[in-house]
């Protein structure tokens, strides 16, 4: 258990510095991914199986393939070394360092909460489950509809803008209109221009 | 003389573990498990390429292999040599060190989907509380794998064909995991092991409880198949190998034994999902008929991969290839409403307790909202006798 831990605590730690210290974004993204795999396993190394296999499906199965699809989307497919330096770096740095001392005294402040040996229990998924749909019901419905909102307002932002539509609908006709085709070019001139 | 051929491997196992100091065999277990089924899938993914070449031959009127061994069966073999000897060439401008990445970062998650597959009575590597997410979450990561190696080979082809093989795997993982969903909910748990004890026959019932026998079960397994043909990136759905369009897709700048990597991986992968697909709906390792539970569990479970790679097979010989907006059009209008349709129609199942009752209930929904599917997705295009703008004069 312990050589395992540490071999994953240093896996994650060199893969977010690796994703901070790359110039080449696409190597960013996959040392990010390298991060996230060695949450999981801590995870799982924890017993927390359904969290470590939910970590494993949401961020390396889903918030990974749209980091590569925005970096290829937002800059030109080579993938071109980015040299320059946000220019709120600074601020970065200082909000980097507050939240990792909010976390760090989170985790002291439950740390004295419990004991230092105990060992993990795992907790089976029907468990979680129960919880989830009896005393969590309505957060869990509440994060559902956040995140539908979310997705309507992606989708509204990709629509094309409709403007005399009646006019061409035989040039147009319905729906072979390219997303993002039409009005919505302004982030994608922004993201060319830096290349 | 039954239960011992139904659990030869699993003593066999046993009896070599035992032989190991006490504190190695787990880890033991673990390994030569692992091992022997990877070498059978290896061995059985060599057989089934030379297999589905002498198929499709016959399907297109050729002769295919027959040259190498007894009907041209050790084909493989000499594949394999050759691709072991080859040149490997690595484009000057890729980005050496992804591009060398890539095959084992889709390889190794393939293989991690075995550990969870039940292939026959008490004979499964883990039995994990989450088998079946774990099977998924194996599944998910193998997306990046593909990005990784259209990107790094830095030519155009591979790029586009890594986008469309990316956009085309997350597209049908939704009714891909969906579909499994109304299984999860009867059998109650997310153990692979479990779902199959679920589906045994009980007591001195004649008829095996398989999903696939109810109506959801008939559809959800439809559905499964559908997508599983999707993300193993096959015909029909080969549109990230289009050889057509875009030559050979992701892997198009991969020679010698990483490209028989990626050829492994993705055979490797339409056997895990088939397997998948088996011990989800066909019941796993157990009998369709009580009178027929003396043939071993291991027989049962291979016979029924066996069927369903025929249909890979045969389908893949036989059906033209969609375009990219048939293919999305049919994963969101038709796949992922079907397999939320079938969601509240396995809660009146499990309600109603199945039978004639739970048949007469059940069909009737999922049938018309197939057809009503269906219509939507063909639309106002006319079905008919096909009419062309400028050949006909």
């Amino acid at each position: 258990m312990s050589p395992m831990f540490y071999f994953l605590a240093g896996l994650t730690v060199l893969g977010a510095l690796a994703a901070m210290s790359l110039r080449n974004p696409v190597h960013c993204a996959l040392s990010l991914v390298v991060t996230f795999a060695g949450l999981a396993g801590i995870y799982l190394g924890m017993g927390a199986q359904f969290l470590g296999l939910a970590q494993v499906v949401v961020y390396i199965g889903a918030v990974a393939i749209l980091l590569v699809f925005v970096l290829l989307l937002t800059r030109s497919a080579g993938g071109g070394e980015q040299e320059e330096r946000a220019p709120s770096w600074r601020m970065a740095v200082l909000v980097g360092l507050l939240v990792a001392g909010v976390m760090g005294s989170a985790v002291m402040t439950v740390a004295r909460w419990v004991p230092r040996d105990a060992a993990p229990e795992p907790v089976p998924v029907v468990q979680i489950g129960r919880v989830l749909m009896t005393e969590y019901a309505l957060p869990l419905q509440v994060i559902g509809v956040v995140l539908t909102v979310a997705m309507i307002g992606a989708a509204v932002l990709a629509m094309p803008e409709k403007r005399g539509v009646k006019a061409d609908r035989g040039a147009a006709n319905g729906k072979d209109v390219v997303p993002g085709s039409g009005g919505t070019s302004p982030t994608r001139e922004s993201g060319r221009s830096v290349s | 003389m039954a239960p011992s051929i139904d659990q030869l491997f699993v003593n066999l196992l046993h009896w070599v573990v035992g032989f190991l100091p006490e504190l190695a065999r787990p880890w033991a277990s673990l390994v030569i498990s692992l091992g022997s089924i990877l070498s059978v899938f290896a061995l059985l993914f060599g057989l089934t390429t030379v297999c589905e070449r002498k198929a499709i031959a016959r399907m297109q009127n050729r002769l295919g292999p027959n040259r190498v061994g007894p009907f041209g069966f050790f084909q493989f073999i000499a594949d394999g040599i050759k691709s072991l000897t080859k040149e490997d060439v690595v484009p000057r401008t890729a980005d050496r060190v992804v591009h060398f990445l890539a095959p084992l970062a889709l390889l190794v998650p393939v293989v991690l989907t075995y550990l969870v597959l039940p292939i026959g009575r008490n004979m499964v590597v883990l039995d994990l509380d989450c088998g079946l997410l774990f099977f998924f979450a194996a599944g998910a990561s193998t997306e990046l794998a593909v990005f990784m190696a259209g990107w790094a080979s830095r030519s155009k082809y591979s790029l586009l064909g890594a986008m469309r093989a990316i956009a085309q795997m997350v597209s049908y993982e939704l009714p891909f995991i969906l579909s499994t969903m109304g299984v999860v909910m009867m059998a109650g748990t997310l153990s692979t092991v479990g779902i199959v004890e679920a589906q045994a026959a009980v007591g001195g019932e004649w008829l095996a409880r398989w999903n696939v026998f109810t109506p959801w079960g008939l559809v959800a397994f439809v559905l499964f198949v559908i997508a599983s043909f999707a993300e193993a990136n096959r015909s029909p759905f080969d549109l990230p190998e289009g050889e057509s369009e875009i030559v050979a897709g992701y892997f198009i700048e991969y020679s010698g034994f990483k490209f028989a990597l990626f050829f492994m991986a993705e055979y490797l992968g339409m056997f895990s999902s088939s397997a998948m697909a088996v011990t989800l709906f066909l019941g796993g390792w157990t009998a369709p008929v009580s009178f027929l539970s003396w043939v071993p569990s291991w027989m049962w479970f291979f016979g029924k991969l066996f069927t369903l790679m025929a249909l890979f097979i045969w389908v893949r010989g036989t059906t033209p290839r969609l375009r990219m907006d048939q293919l999305m059009d049919f994963a969101w209008k038709f796949m992922l409403p079907m397999a939320l349709v079938i969601l509240p129609v396995v809660v009146v199942w499990h309600r109603l307790g199945g039978g004639w009752a739970g048949w007469l209930v059940c069909a009737p929904p999922l049938a018309v909202a197939w057809v009503l599917l269906g219509r939507a997705l063909v639309g106002r295009r006319q079905i008919g006798p096909r009419t062309y703008r400028y050949a006909d004069g």
